[in-house]
Formats: structure tokens, sequence, C-alpha cells
């Protein structure tokens, strides 16, 4: 982990310190994640509306004054009440596996919300949401202007991490001393292998080639190796 | 201790506190959270994170206990306060109390949406094509047509079972446009000031147009009533808009965007009281403003008291409880 107060984080991830005195790394979601929740949450009121319509339209005028209050407060409250009793999330952004809190990172309240939702009238000014698209965009952690006013901010929710091993290796020690960001590096290039085309891995591990001694395959290995014994697999 | 050693040592807290966590994710937020042990475990894995931290094991075993104490701290300091009773504490003191302590934009609301109603309203009776200049033919006819003195209801053209349809339009409708109102605030005041003038010009010419028709007998009995709520609610919307606009324009002491927080976090407790007003008057106006079997000076009568209790809740209630 980089020093948490150097701000040299060149990312998305935003650092926030929580009353125990930890650092959370909340990671800030770009237009177009949230452009798609946005859609996914307006098709969703579309077919709330297309299905309110048909049922109260048997109420006659009664009906389309019911209709009426309906899409009222679909259209002010649908996101306010998901995100205050959802865990910050409607529909479309638990699909896109987003979350709103607020800057502190606790989740969002009433005010927050009621705030952030309502100046969305702002945000789609002039037309089709322009003004909130620029200023996500000069924004470092894109927030729409509501979001500004609420202090609150949207985030990836981070997908539930396993563990993962390291690829099955007879731990050895480095030939020299590594420092702790070398070591670093050794285990999280391990870590990641999986996730590496074969390829990839050789040409990585052929950047260490003074370390290993070796290059191509047997320097792959020789690496998860070093990684295993870094992680005390002794 | 190495990573692996960590692991094992502290997995069970690790595992326990995410059971936990499922846990209270299935409970509604009203049932009872007897998990004493959940603070304590909670604390334990923050202790847990920052010595991963600062020892530097790796990724994969931060971004779990990091994913940990982030869904751990979304549950600890959810806000559970009963609503009931700060709503009441709201209407009962604070709402009032809000509205004088910011009384000056108040009065600055009020005269730009007053103000341009009156002068409009003057204006088109003393040049009665003055009102062409907002209304087009057809809405000043339609607008003649919904105040007829020989009309059977007043309001929108309407038989007596859709006093329920126009409920649900005004609400739509009319806290639809005091929410925009506020809103615009924030594009430095210039949005609420044209959504306040453009109301206040629209309805003095209707107002206008109206009372040189000779229908001002079946007009000013309709309006007074829910006008009380629906004109003064419009005023407290300005309010808030204007007090979004001054906060960016004039932050003080502040960063711009503190100062926009601050603002806005006073400001949604104003458009709360709005929607609540807006739904009173929409009541008013669908239910007994249209009614035609009520006198005009019933109506007006009533108005009048309507006017009073506005006056008096926003000028005393709440004084004891301070601000």
């Amino acid at each position: 982990m980089r020093d948490p107060m150097s701000g040299t984080l060149l990312d998305t991830r935003r650092l926030v310190e929580t009353p125990e005195g930890v650092h959370l790394e909340l990671r800030a979601a770009g237009p177009v994640p949230r452009f798609l929740a946005w859609s996914i949450d307006f098709l969703i009121r579309a077919a709330a509306y297309f299905i309110l319509g048909t049922l109260l339209s048997a109420f006659g005028r009664f009906g389309v004054g019911l209709f009426l209050i309906l899409l009222f407060l679909l259209e002010w409250f649908y996101p306010v009440l998901f995100e205050v009793y959802r865990h910050g999330q409607t529909p479309g952004k638990r699909v896109m596996g987003l979350r709103v809190l607020q800057d502190n990172g606790a989740p969002v309240g009433w005010a927050g919300s009621v705030i952030r939702n309502l100046l969305r009238v702002v945000d789609f000014f002039p037309f089709l949401y322009a003004f909130g698209v620029v200023t996500m965009l000069a924004h470092r952690d894109f927030k729409r202007l509501g979001d500004l006013a609420a202090g609150t901010l949207v985030v990836h929710v981070e997908p539930a991490a396993q563990g993962r091993k390291l690829p099955a290796a007879g731990p050895l020690p480095p030939p020299l001393k590594l420092a702790l960001d070398e070591q670093r590096a050794v285990v999280n290039f391990a870590e990641r292998s999986e996730s590496l085309t074969w390829q990839r891995a050789e040409e990585l591990a052929g950047i260490l080639e003074l370390l290993t001694g070796t290059e191509g395959d047997a320097g792959v290995r020789r690496l998860h190796q070093y990684a295993n014994w870094l992680q005390g697999n002794r | 201790m190495n990573q692996q050693e960590f692991t094992r040592r502290f997995e069970k807290d690790w595992l326990g506190l995410e059971a936990r966590l499922d846990e209270l994710d299935q409970v509604k937020r009203s049932a009872a959270r007897t998990s004493a042990d959940f603070p304590r475990l909670y604390r334990q894995v923050c202790q847990h994170l920052a010595l991963a931290r600062d020892r530097d094991y790796g990724a994969h075993l931060i971004e779990r206990l990091n994913g940990l104490v982030l869904r751990g701290h979304q549950h600890l300091y959810e806000a559970r306060a009963g609503v009931g009773v700060r709503t009441v504490q709201f209407f009962a003191a604070d709402f009032p109390a809000l509205i004088r302590h910011e009384s000056r934009l108040f009065w600055i609301s009020a005269l730009l949406f007053f103000g341009s109603g009156l002068t409009m309203m003057a204006a088109v009776q003393a040049f009665p094509e003055m009102a062409y200049t907002v209304l087009d033919p057809r809405q000043a006819a339609q607008m003649e047509e919904m105040y007829r003195p020989d009309a059977s209801v007043l309001g929108r053209e309407r038989p007596a079972d859709s006093d329920f349809l126009m409920f649900g339009f005004y609400i739509y409708n009319n806290v639809g446009i005091a929410f925009q109102t506020f809103a615009s605030g924030l594009l430095a005041g210039i949005g609420t000031l044209f959504f306040l003038l453009f109301n206040g010009v629209l309805i003095g010419a209707v107002a206008g147009h109206l009372t040189n028709a000779g229908f001002g007998p079946t007009f000013y009995p309709f309006v007074i009533g829910h006008g009380a709520f629906e004109l003064i609610a419009v005023v407290l919307a300005g309010q808030a808009g204007l007090k979004l606009g001054f906060a960016l324009l004039a932050p003080g002491r502040l960063t711009r965007g503190e100062s926009v927080r601050q603002a806005a976090r006073v400001c949604v407790r104003i458009v709360y009281g709005i929607g609540a007003m807006l739904v009173i008057a929409a009541f008013l106006e669908a239910f007994w403003s249209s009614s035609t079997v009520v006198p005009a000076a019933v109506k007006i009568g009533v108005g009048a008291v309507l006017w009073a209790l506005v006056g008096f809740y926003f000028i005393a209630v709440g004084r004891s409880h301070g601000s």
C-alpha cells in the first residue's frame, strides 16, 4: 500500500478516514456506468408508468388523478426511496454495482438523497444532463452538481474479494533482500498470475531476469517461488 | 507475523463479521438490532485493516478487509432516528423558525413574486391588450371559460366526480414547479429569479385579464382559499432557491463547495415544508375552492381565516424553542 497521506494516487480511488482511524478506499464511478444505471432505472420507471396507466385507466377520472400523484412521486422520489432504504442503490445502480455514499463514506441519508435528486433538474439543464456531464468530467470524484451540493459520492461496490491463492510453487528465498514495494510487486504478480496470459507473465518476469537469473517459463516459476516464500509458505 | 499466520489467526473474526453483516443486510432497519458483538467485531477488523496496510500485506487481503470495514461502517453509522418524532417536531416548531431565520430572503422572494404579479395585474387593467403579451388568445379564452360566473363548476371544466383527478394534477404540476423554482437556484440564483418573475407575471396577467372581463366575483373566491398555501409556498421555494444561489455567489469565509453544501442542508428542510403546504393547497383547490355549493361570501371568509392561519404559523409558532 502506498502511504495514504501522500496523495499521489493517480486513479479514481479516494481515501476516507473513519472514526476508528482507518482509511477506507472508495472507487468513484464515472459517467458511463452511471448513465447505464440511470437508463435501467428509466426503463423501470417507464414500465411502471405503462402498467399503472393501464390498470388505473379502468377507474376513470379517479384513476387518472391517482396516476398523476404516482407519476409525481415516482419522478421525484423513486431514487430517494431506494437510496435511503436500499443501501444507496436504486435497481439500476444495483445492476451496475454502484452505490451512493456520503463524502465521509457513511450511508446517504434523507437530506443527502433528497438534495442530490431534487437538483437533478439543474444537472439535466439545458438538455440531457449536459451540465451534469460537464461537471462530472471536471471533478476528480465524478460528482455532478447535485452530488456537490449534497456532499455525496457514487462509488463502485467492491466485489467480495476472495483471498486469491498463490500458484503452488516450492518456496525459495530471493537471492537478495527485497525492499517492501519490491516484495509487494513480486507477490502481486503471483496473485494476479491467473488473470494474465502465460506469454504476458513471461514478458513481465523477463524484466526481472537479473534477479531470477533465468527467463521465460522458468523465470515466471521462480517468481512464484519467491512470492510463496515472501508470504510465509516455508 | 507474516500474512499467512495473520490470516490463519484472524480469519475467524472476519468470517464472523461477514456473517453479522449478511444478517444485518436482511433485517429491516426498524427491527431490533441486538447484535451486541457487532461493534466489537467491526472495530477489531478495523484494527486488522490498519495492521495489514502498515505491514504491506497482499493487495487481496487488504481489499477484503477494506470491503468488510466499508460494509460495517455503513451499518454502524446508519441514521436510525425516529422519522415520526422528527416530523412532528419539524412542523410544530422548526419549519416556521427556519423561515424566520432567513426572513430577509423571504421578503426578497415575496417582493419578486408578488411585485411582478401586482405590476402585471395593474398593467393589464390599464392596458387590457397587455394580457396578450404573456397569454395567447386561446389560453385567455380558456381562462374566461373556466371562471364564467354562470359556470356550474369553477376552475377547470369538469364533472363533479373528477375532483380527485384535479387533486392529482395540482400535486403533479404545482409541487413540480416549486421544486424547479428551488433547484434552479443552484444556477447562481438565476433560475429561481426566472421562475419567480415568470410565474408572478403569468398569474398577474390572468388575474388582470379576468378582472377586466368582469369575472372577479367568481375568480377571487376561487383562489383565495388555496392561495394562502400555494402562493406562500412558491415564495418559500424562491427563498430556498435564492439561499442556494447566494451561498454560491457569496460564500463568505467558507469555500464555495462547503457553503453550498451547508445551504443545501437547510434548504432541503424548507422544501419538505413546501411539499406539505402544496399538498394542502392541492386538496383545497380540488375539493373546496371549486365547489359551487358554497356561497362566495363563505369562501372569502374561510380564505381570510386561512391566510391569517398561515401568517400566524410563520410569525408566531415555534418561538419558545428558540432559534
